[in-house]
């Protein structure tokens, strides 16, 4: 059974704009938020996951993304050196957490910024990793030295798919599933070396998130909004749970960034 | 050109970053060399490459550098250059660093800054509020001036051999010597000169007596009328030589066309004697006394005479330097922008000038001793040819090669 942390969005909203998502002007509706956010823990409940809470902090609302709270492989936890002030305040808490529950906490150099599995996500043994945005590549090579995998480094061009989750989503089968064009062509060239089977995502598709989806073996939480991609996907023989997003979405944010494993591979 | 070293580490080469780095070099007009590289062996292996950048403005490396940061190069910090103070006027602190004429680099406040003008046997003055260094000689420097001393953040760019291009220099660069064949050298030094002056580089020689005294300067006479002489570097003696065969059909008493020639020593003095009551060279042209030869022909076609004195001679001749180190001052000037430089049976001179020249300057020395051909050369490395001779033949075949219009480009 695969465990999950999520982080209720009691105290979720657009603050402050930190990616070209976010406008104060467009805020997020308060009970629709909770409508979907809810959506999203039934699904991912019914999909026999152990879904663990960690409390929100009021004046963090972005902690509803535990996505970017780390990187947990086995009992290990890495946490993020988040980028941006607004979020830093997050570290102490998701690391006490996982702490408390066990997790031994392994950090990385304070000078180097990483986003948890926003900016990296493992597809078979290789974890790929994005820079540029928000994580420094300097920190793909602490987790390397950390985890003592492979780790193929991938630059972000696309201010819009500021996380590597939000562009990428590899697939228990050895596929994944992607906007080629959030990436530089070396970062293209290289998920194509590393990665054989891969499923283009259209530029209208991955607007709505659609690569910001959780997969749980043959089963994926994902926005809605991504019919072609869904067709696909349920052609492969996935089965495929479209949820509505829009509010979380207004935060650069949807399934994936909602939802951190634990862990989200059991070793290297 | 100015440069930083840099480290990559990590999955460079499946992530692909160490060839994005080395794009990005070139894409920015900057270009690499690969110091070190090692490549992981099992899958989870890291790399590790050592690279060193050049680009030909600190503005265009500094902005380079960051770009290449962002993809994980780590810049590798390098010493900064020690310094002391000159103890009193026209002394260098102990342990002075000796410069070369390569081009030379040093490091302060963790930026390059390149040493003007590339000159050898000097030190290093650096000037701190003007961030800028330059090489001094000893009646150059006053009491207090921040000289380099030691060899730390100091980097030295040697001359490297093309790889785009093959000419004459960095073809042959060796000497040739009096058993071997030199005709065909010569005539591609005829080319060689052909492109620079369509190229509208500076053509200086070094003029030995022995030029006028073997009756070759009339074939010199040839190359200054074509335009392939720019400037004319000489002692006092052999402006005296030229106008005594002018004046009186002698160099120093011999004859290059009679066997005997009449007047001796006493014809050298008086040629002399006639340019100083003429007032000068030019002068000496202007009032028509002074009707055909070397300096004549300088005079005529605006070539620049830079005449300096030894303690032998006789005048001097007006215009001549005698003072020694004003004659280096001006020499060195003279040659800054000097791109070919031929010396020509003149060992002293020729010394000299070639211990002062710029490091691109592309030098032909032509002596009859080889052990002064192949003093002069050392000083140019893969920059130049000596060609041990009669300097007469070579000046003859030279000259007709470049005025029988045989030149084609």
């Amino acid at each position: 059974m695969r465990e999950l942390l999520l982080c209720p969005p009691d105290y979720y909203g657009i603050e402050y704009e930190i990616n070209p998502w976010m406008s104060r002007a467009r805020g997020a509706e308060a009970a629709l938020v909770q409508k979907q956010w809810k959506q999203l823990h039934a699904t991912l409940s019914n999909l026999h996951c152990e879904v663990h809470l960690i409390s929100p902090r009021p004046g963090l609302p972005d902690m509803v993304f535990t996505a970017n709270a780390g990187l947990t492989v086995g009992r290990k936890f890495i946490p993020s050196n988040f980028r941006h002030k607004e979020r830093a305040g997050e570290q102490p808490f998701f690391a006490t957490w996982m702490e408390q529950h066990s997790y031994e906490v392994s950090w990385l150099p304070q000078n180097l910024f990483f986003e948890g599995e926003g900016d990296a996500l493992f597809g078979g043994d290789t974890l790929f990793c994005g820079y540029k945005f928000r994580s420094d590549i300097q920190s793909h090579r602490a987790l390397a030295d950390n985890l003592g995998c492979l780790v193929i480094s991938v630059e972000l061009v696309d201010p819009r798919f500021y996380h590597l989750d939000t562009c990428f989503c590899p697939l228990p089968d050895g596929a994944a599933f992607w906007f080629p064009s959030a990436f530089d062509d070396y970062g293209q060239r290289a998920i194509r070396e590393h990665v054989v089977d891969l499923i283009d995502v259209s530029p209208e598709e991955a607007m709505h998130f659609s690569c910001n989806a959780v997969v749980i073996e043959r089963d994926i939480v994902l926005p809605e909004g991504a019919p072609k991609l869904v067709t696909t996907l349920e052609g492969r023989d996935y089965r495929c749970h479209e949820l509505p997003m829009s509010e979380f979405i207004k935060a650069g944010g949807a399934c994936k960034c909602l939802t951190m494993f634990m862990p989200q591979r059991e070793k290297c | 050109m100015v440069s930083e070293t840099i480290e990559l580490r990590g999955h460079i080469i499946d992530s692909l970053i160490l060839p994005k780095i080395l794009d990005q070099i070139l894409t920015h007009g900057a270009n690499f060399k690969i110091g070190e590289i090692n490549i992981g062996q099992r899958r989870t292996d890291q790399s590790f490459a050592r690279i060193e950048v050049a680009a030909e403005t600190s503005e265009a490396l500094d902005e380079l550098m960051l770009r290449l940061r962002q993809h994980g190069a780590e810049v590798i910090e390098r010493e900064n250059v020690q310094l002391a103070s000159a103890p009193a006027d026209g002394v260098f602190p102990r342990d002075f660093y000796v410069t070369t004429n390569q081009q030379t680099f040093v490091r302060f406040a963790g930026k390059e800054i390149e040493v003007r003008p590339a000159m050898s046997n000097s030190a290093i003055a650096l000037d701190r509020k003007n961030a800028s260094a330059r090489a001094v000689k000893f009646f150059d420097v006053k009491v207090g001036n921040e000289i380099v001393i030691g060899q730390q953040g100091i980097r030295v760019v040697p001359v490297q051999r093309s790889t785009t291009h093959t000419d004459l220099f960095q073809f042959i660069n060796t000497i040739v010597d009096a058993d071997e064949p030199k005709s065909a050298i010569i005539r591609e030094l005829g080319r060689e000169l052909g492109r620079a002056k369509k190229a509208k580089g500076k053509i200086a020689i070094v003029a030995g007596p022995a030029i006028v005294r073997t009756g070759a300067g009339d074939h010199l006479v040839r190359l200054i009328e074509s335009g392939y002489v720019d400037r004319l570097f000489a002692g006092n003696s052999f402006a005296a030589y030229d106008v005594e065969r002018v004046l009186y059909g002698t160099s120093l008493g011999m004859n290059p066309d009679l066997a005997f020639a009449r007047g001796g020593h006493e014809n050298h003095l008086r040629a002399i004697n006639a340019i100083r009551e003429a007032g000068g060279i030019s002068a000496a042209v202007r009032q028509k006394i002074l009707t055909r030869g070397v300096m004549h022909a300088c005079v005529r076609h605006d070539v620049d005479i830079v005449l300096t004195g030894a303690i032998r001679d006789e005048g001097p001749i007006p215009g001549v330097t005698t003072d020694v180190i004003e004659a280096q001052k001006i020499m060195r000037q003279k040659l800054a922008d000097v791109t070919h430089v031929m010396l020509l049976a003149a060992i002293q001179h020729s010394l000299a000038v070639a211990s002062m020249l710029p490091p691109m300057t592309k030098t032909v020395c032509v002596d009859i001793d080889p052990a002064a051909v192949e003093r002069a050369v050392e000083h140019q490395p893969l920059q130049s040819i000596g060609l041990v001779t009669d300097v007469e033949p070579f000046l003859q075949e030279l000259a007709d090669s470049l005025t029988h219009s045989r030149i084609r480009e």
